[in-house]
């Protein structure tokens, strides 16, 4: 076979990373002591399922590490040997080497080979171990299948009471010029097992004799019953072939044998859906599982470990993978579809509701349309934030461990979808945090204690969405911020670091370059680039970070990002001749001041009372250099923005409406502008551009500062 | 078009390489640009104006779907009347990954310069800059000054792309 295999490469490649992952995941939460059998089998099948792909597509690195861990394993879901803490670390471990070597086949960089042939030794050593000295743990072994290391098919089959047959007949001459009759003849013995066509007549041959070979659990007599119906009376011989298909091995397996040339022509010819639907699912089975079942079991008979894939075979079927170029050239589309749809709409403004009253309703329908493909569309590219959330059990385990701390993961919201742009970015940022509220957050158990808290320290990790926002909250329950010593450490660095600051403003200094409080730099966190790197992510991706702090209570570090990066409900505001769009999600009101809310400081006006809180005014034509726009403040409009709490208030000329706006990249061909996070086309084909009022608010603040 | 631009370039038989140039008007002088950074030649589409840039980036248009930022090379040669008619022309180029737009005058016609037919230029000084000068050309009569496009609007000057990535 000349098959050019590296065509499936990169299924290959994404299945084994869904399959370690799988595995990690199960380990990691696996509890030793009561094993779920179901999880360690399903541990078992990713494990085996790689090594059956990995030896296909002749990865035998891969394959060799997964073989010994499937062995172990294998043991363990029979209950041969209890499931020890040696092991799951060993195959976490295992685990890790293997997504080094799949990294290495995908070209990124080369495994070591050396730690792979130490994992085969531990995982060796502890299959050898287990023989003589692990005791056999019985609530382990799941109870439905009660049998030996070998599965051996007899015991299902016999149980089961299934029979093979082999049988001749000849058909009565009127139901052998007809071919349906005979087709509904072979459907109606697929219905009572398998059927397998070991020689039928060609068409004008002197010999009528038929030869199946049926596999079923009905007795001889049913069979017999069914074919009186079409065969000639005296021609049926039925008769069973030895009991037991593993002496009669040919039997039992004499679908996969090398065919008889009859068989093709047999599947071609019958439309006999269920039969050839069912000779295709069990060959996929048995190609899967290389312990030996009887092929043509129905699938009650099937064991414990097949019928879970079998399930998970049939969701795969509901589920296709897309490349995400592809996705995000339907997104682009969608997004002209849009713009185009706007335009049209915009044109249609002027004409008379009475005359072209079908040409307005199509307009309000193509409006819903495209706005529900939009959101479609746009749908497919979320995940579920589980895809970043789950590698944190082990990341939890495994540090908190090394730092001899302890600590318990709480995983909240989620489901909580989001982009997948953002989501895969969002995995570093996120495992620096959690690093560093394990490193630096929980204390040892031993201050735990003394400090009366339980020595089990809580990091919580939630997401949640929160008017166009996700926010994603990353706990601790440990000693929280020490406000005297990062302001030593800030100064220490040379950092402006004035007493007056706040307690928030204290916070920030931590995410500044070069900044750790770590008394001892470990090899977790502490060499001081990590925090400063997480801001700078999370900024890129359109978010702010904030962190809270009670001394002795603990420390929550906030991430707040927008839903998607393609797509904002925005507010249009006119300056002069100039078209902005305010993200909707901060604007808070809009007004039009009167004369005595307006306060000046310094002899300029700077600010409004608004409900008796003043607000910092940011007067937009200034801010972009925009002439012939409005400069009396009673007589444009204010709008409040709130970003975080802060607000602070845009003078505009007047307010045009809220649309949903695609953005669109202006750092493509240009380059970033102070102020402005994105651009995005009008209905009638003019860009606009997107104010970035969260820099606009801290601009705000700082106008009020210096003027103060 | 950019095939076609390809199949131009080869070699003549007697004076060696060949480029293709694409040569256009500022004021009184003629400027030429290699034509493989050219992707289309279009009106002058009124722009939105971007805060605080400098006065020769107009602003950004939107071709067809992507925000195209757009430079007047006469305002930032300092050449020529700066007003815009029907008769305003956008050349459009592609350079590199990016997408951007010079306004010029007109645009006169597409010319072959051999290798011996483009004179080094010593480095005077001139709003061009130095270095983004390919050097002279001359056509018959006629002098064309050649620009090293794809170097200018790339460089920090031009104020095109983030300083991290400019040259």
């Amino acid at each position: 076979m000349s098959i050019d295999m590296s065509q499936f490469y990169q299924v290959f490649f994404d299945e084994a990373a869904e399959h370690l992952g799988q595995i990690e995941n199960l380990l990691v939460s696996i509890d030793l002591r009561h094993p779920d059998e179901e999880e360690i089998n399903a541990v078992f099948r990713a494990a085996h399922s790689i090594k059956g792909s990995a030896a296909t597509f002749g990865f035998s690195d891969m394959a060799d590490i997964t073989h010994v861990m499937e062995s172990l394993l294998d043991e363990v879901r029979k209950g041969a040997r209890a499931l020890s803490a040696d092991m799951v670390d060993a195959c976490l471990v295992a685990g890790d080497i293997l997504n080094a070597q799949l990294a290495a086949h995908r070209g990124e960089g080369a495994a070591d080979t050396a730690p792979a042939a130490a994992i085969i030794a531990r995982l060796g050593q502890l299959l050898k171990d287990g023989d003589s000295s692990a005791p056999v743990v019985e609530h382990a072994s799941p109870p439905v299948t009660p049998v030996p290391p070998a599965v051996t098919p007899p015991a299902i089959s016999s149980a089961l009471q299934v029979g093979v047959f082999d049988v001749r007949f000849v058909p009565e001459p009127h139901v052998a010029s007809q071919p349906e009759l005979l087709d509904n003849m072979l459907d109606e013995l697929g219905r009572l097992g398998g059927v397998e066509i070991v020689s039928r007549p060609a068409v004008d041959s002197d010999d009528p004799q038929w030869w199946l070979k049926i596999t079923s659990m009905m007795p001889a007599d049913t069979l017999r019953e069914v074919l009186d119906f079409m065969a000639e009376p005296d021609s049926v011989d039925i008769s069973p072939v030895g009991g037991e298909p593993t002496a009669g091995e040919h039997t039992a397996y004499g679908f996969f044998d090398p065919l008889p040339d009859a068989l093709p022509q047999a599947v071609v010819e019958a439309p006999d859906e269920g039969g050839v639907e069912g000779v295709v699912v069990e060959e996929e089975a048995y190609g899967f599982f290389t312990d030996p079942l009887p092929p043509v079991v129905s699938h009650s008979a099937v064991s414990p470990d097949v019928a879970p894939a079998a399930s998970a075979r049939g969701g795969a079927d509901t589920s296709i993978r897309v490349g995400v170029e592809k996705v995000d050239l339907m997104i682009n589309l969608v997004g002209e579809l849009v713009i185009t749809q706007a335009m049209l709409l915009e044109s249609a403004q002027g004409i008379d509701p009475v005359l072209h009253e079908r040409l307005l309703a199509g307009f309000n329908q193509l409006q819903r349309n495209t706005r529900d493909l939009q959101e479609t569309v746009m749908s497919v590219r979320m995940l579920p934030m589980s895809m970043v959330f789950s590698r944190f059990p082990r990341v939890v385990r495994d540090l908190s461990r090394k730092l001899g701390k302890q600590a318990e993961l709480k995983l909240l919201g989620e489901h909580t979808e989001l982009d997948k742009g953002l989501v895969e970015r969002l995995a570093d940022p996120l495992t620096h945090l959690v690093r560093n509220s394990l490193d630096h957050g929980i204390e040892t158990p031993e201050k735990r204690r003394a400090a009366g808290k339980p020595e089990t320290g809580t990091i919580t990790l939630s997401a949640s969405h929160q008017s166009g926002n996700i926010v994603i909250e990353v706990g601790d329950d440990g000693a929280g911020l020490d406000r005297v010593r990062i302001l030593a450490k800030a100064r220490e660095n040379g950092l402006p670091a004035p007493d007056s600051l706040s307690d928030a403003e204290v916070w920030m200094l931590i995410f500044e370059a070069g900044f750790s409080t770590a008394e001892v730099v470990t090899e977790v966190s502490g060499r001081g680039v990590g925090m400063d790197v997480v801001r700078r992510n999370i900024c890129a991706m359109g978010g702010r970070v904030d962190v809270q702090s009670i001394r002795g209570v603990g420390t929550r570090f906030t991430v707040r990002l927008p839903l998607t990066l393609a797509i904002l409900d925005g507010m249009s505001v006119r300056v002069g001749g100039e078209t902005y769009i305010l993200p909707l999600g901060h604007v808070a009101e809009s007004l039009q001041p009167t004369a005595d809310m307006i306060h000046s400081l310094s002899g300029v006006p700077r600010l409004i009372r608004l409900r008796g809180r003043y607000v910092p005014v940011i007067e937009l034509y200034r801010e972009f250099g925009v002439a012939d726009s409005c400069v009396d403040w009673t007589r444009g409009i204010m709008v409040v923005i709130d970003v975080d709490g802060s607000q602070a208030a845009l003078f505009v000329d007047e307010l045009l409406g809220q649309h949903q706006v695609v953005i669109k990249s202006l750092e493509a061909n240009f380059r970033r502008i102070k102020g402005v996070s994105g651009a995005t086309i009008l209905g009638d084909g003019r860009v606009a551009m997107i104010l970035d009022l969260p820099a606009l608010a801290s601009r705000a603040r700082r106008l009020q500062c210096v003027a103060a | 078009m950019q095939y076609a631009a390809t199949v131009h370039r080869d070699y003549h038989e007697e004076d060696g390489l060949v480029q293709e140039f694409l040569s256009f008007i500022l004021g009184d002088e003629e400027y030429a640009i290699d034509i493989l950074t050219v992707q289309e030649i279009r009106g002058y589409d009124p722009v939105t104006a971007i805060a605080n840039a400098p006065a020769f980036i107009k602003g950004v248009i939107n071709l067809r779907g992507t925000i195209v930022p757009i430079v007047d090379l006469r305002i930032k040669f300092g050449v020529g009347k700066v007003e815009y008619t029907a008769f305003t022309v956008v050349i459009i180029l592609n350079i590199g990954a990016r997408v951007m737009g010079i306004v010029v005058d007109s645009v006169s016609d597409v010319v072959s310069l051999a290798a011996d037919a483009i004179h080094p230029t010593s480095d005077f000084s001139s709003q061009i800059g130095a270095g983004f000068l390919k050097g002279l050309g001359t056509v018959g009569e006629r002098m064309l000054i050649l620009l090293d496009i794809e170097r200018m609007m790339h460089s920090r000057d031009m104020a095109l792309v983030d300083s991290d990535d400019a040259e």
